[in-house]
């Protein structure tokens, strides 16, 4: 019997190695019950890898990776997992529905093929065989053979990528709904918007490492940054050397600066062109944070990995 | 054990035995669907064999008398569900290994195993349709006469002689991703055929591949498709013993590869 704090999955100081090349370098992670949790990090930075770990796909060369407190290569525990993974190709041949049935006939207690169909949007499809579909309706079915066996745990490998806005909107809806289930989610995606609408907690990797956890907002906050917007006559080499200016650049004939301290510089700014227009200030997005914590990453991975050598 | 489990109770649901075997069933059926249903893939395993044996068997050896036809029966059987074990097999592996499916069916609660029997299932009804095309060419053109028995026993040791070449050619579908395959089978289905004279009977075949024929498993199908046919009447359990071993090896191998790498 497992307890209702216990993680639903966890990895400790993972590492994985292909020859060379280090995916994960000593991994942390943990998902608990009912959230969901957002892996970010560019291409080749771990995220496959740590699902792949958690999936029993791979194994670990070294460190813990549980799936509901057991080896993930254990049927019993994948029973209570549904899957989306990135790339897939299931039969061509086959039709939706017949599919459905077939994934859901893996699990102990399926949902019902209508309510799945209703639930990922595929009604309207179930006769289809799969390749006649295009590529977001293809990501909506194999959306739906995820949750078809009512699974306490939703792997979900960049789910919305080749889907339309629409389509996307739909997807996020249907997470919400299973999340309101009790359902727990480990999502990797591209899109910090994804992340942003959907993540509880977001784990950022870069270089195999964990190198931020935490909620969106705290992930926002961590890089405090502003940005400036104005159109001004101003030189952009004058600007970047004022003190607390981090970056400034001229983009469609609009001066942007990038700083810690917006009030001061607006101020400078104010004073040094007074026929400055246009005055926009905003907060740091997700992106930014997110740009700026990678590239502090780039920036250590180097001694990082003479340390922990 | 009639209480269904709610999702949000913890510990593991319990899956009955019977939702286990309609797992299976499921697969089975699933597998046997999609081929069905995409003929370009079976149709020609199915029918260059067929070929072979009409050209060879029949029209060839109408002046060798109603033995030779019956002789290469039993070859050319062997030499046809051959064919359904190493393409169907490992050929479809090989391409859902590269396309992520395999990877798919590992993530997924799929029992162990059901992904494999259901094409080996799909091999082996294969491996029935092609001894039945070569009876019906062999008891009609080829005038071969059989007893009821003796056709059965050919189909038989057809159903369950491809299981060797299942393993083999699942072995291969583990080593080899995607479209480099087929090449290689063909570099395998060809030459062991020659040699284990399913083409030209073994003394027309010079010395050297005559005393290494035992080597290749198609040689020991070749001695329990004769004694089918009633053209062999040495002893048949060694031959059986040995392809059972070669199926089990080749089995493990490629299993063991499956689990680690996918």
């Amino acid at each position: 019997m497992t307890d209702r704090s216990d993680p639903v999955v966890r990895l400790a100081g993972t590492l994985k190695r292909y020859g060379s090349l280090v995916a994960l370098d000593g991994f942390d992670l943990v998902l608990h019950r009912g959230e969901l949790l957002a892996l970010l990090g560019s291409n080749g930075a771990g995220k496959s890898t740590a699902i792949g770990l958690s999936l029993g796909l791979i194994r670990a060369d070294a460190g813990t990776v549980e799936l509901f407190g057991q080896d993930p290569q254990r049927i019993s525990a994948r029973r209570r997992i549904g899957v989306m993974l990135q790339h897939a190709e299931l039969p061509p041949t086959l039709r939706v529905g017949e599919l459905l049935r077939l994934t859901a006939s893996y699990y102990p207690a399926p949902r019902a093929p209508a309510e799945t169909a209703a639930l990922a949007g595929i009604a309207d499809l179930l006769e289809r065989p799969y390749a006649k579909l295009s590529g977001g309706q293809q990501r909506r079915v194999q959306f739906a053979l995820a949750l078809c066996g009512r699974p306490e745990l939703l792997f979900l490998d960049e789910p919305t990528v080749g889907m339309d806005v629409e389509a996307r909107q739909k997807l996020w809806t249907a997470i919400r709904i299973l999340l309101a289930e009790g359902c727990s989610v480990l999502l990797t995606t591209h899109y910090l918007e994804e992340a942003e609408a959907l993540a509880d907690r977001v784990c950022v990797i870069a270089h195999g490492r964990a190198i931020h956890e935490g909620t969106v907002d705290a992930l926002r906050a961590r890089v405090d940054r502003k940005r400036i917007r104005c159109a001004s006559s101003l030189s952009t080499e004058a600007v970047r050397s004022w003190p607390g200016v981090s970056e400034a650049s001229l983009r469609n004939g609009r001066l942007h600066v990038t700083t810690a301290d917006a009030e001061a510089v607006v101020r400078r700014l104010l004073e040094a062109d007074p026929q400055l227009a246009e005055l926009e200030v905003q907060r740091a997005g997700l992106a930014e944070a997110f740009t700026e914590l990678i590239r502090d990453a780039d920036g250590a991975s180097g001694t990082d990995r003479r340390e922990a050598a | 054990m009639e209480t269904v489990m709610s999702v949000n109770e913890p510990g593991s649901p319990v899956m009955r035995r019977r939702r286990v075997i309609g797992a299976y069933l499921e697969e089975a059926r699933s597998e046997c669907l999609r081929y069905m249903r995409a003929p370009g893939f079976m149709l020609p395993i199915m029918l260059f064999p067929a070929m072979f044996y009409l050209l060879f068997g029949v029209l060839m050896s109408r002046s060798n008398g109603a033995d030779a036809a019956r002789y290469l029966l039993a070859s050319y059987g062997v030499f046809g569900v051959m064919s359904p074990g190493l393409f169907g097999f490992g050929v479809s592996l090989a391409l859902e290994r590269d396309g992520g499916l395999l990877t798919f069916k590992r993530a997924v609660p799929m029992p162990p195993g059901a992904y494999l029997l259901g094409k080996m299932l799909m091999a082996m009804t294969v491996a029935g349709v092609v001894i039945v095309l070569l009876l019906v060419m062999a008891l009609s053109l080829g005038h071969v006469t059989l007893g009821a028995a003796q056709a059965g026993a050919l189909l038989l040791t057809g159903t369950l002689g491809v299981l060797p070449f299942c393993a083999l050619g699942m072995f291969v579908g583990t080593l080899i991703k995607g479209q480099g395959a087929p090449g290689m089978l063909q570099l395998i289905y060809l030459p062991m055929s020659f040699m284990s004279g399913l083409w030209l009977p073994l003394p027309m075949l010079p010395r050297f591949l005559q005393r290494i024929a035992p080597v290749w498993p198609s040689y020991h199908l070749d001695r329990l498709a004769l004694a089918a046919v009633g053209m062999n009447h040495g002893p048949l359990l060694p031959h059986l013993l040995l392809l059972a071993g070669f199926a089990a090896v080749f089995a493990l191998l490629a299993a063991r590869r499956l689990r680690r790498h996918g």
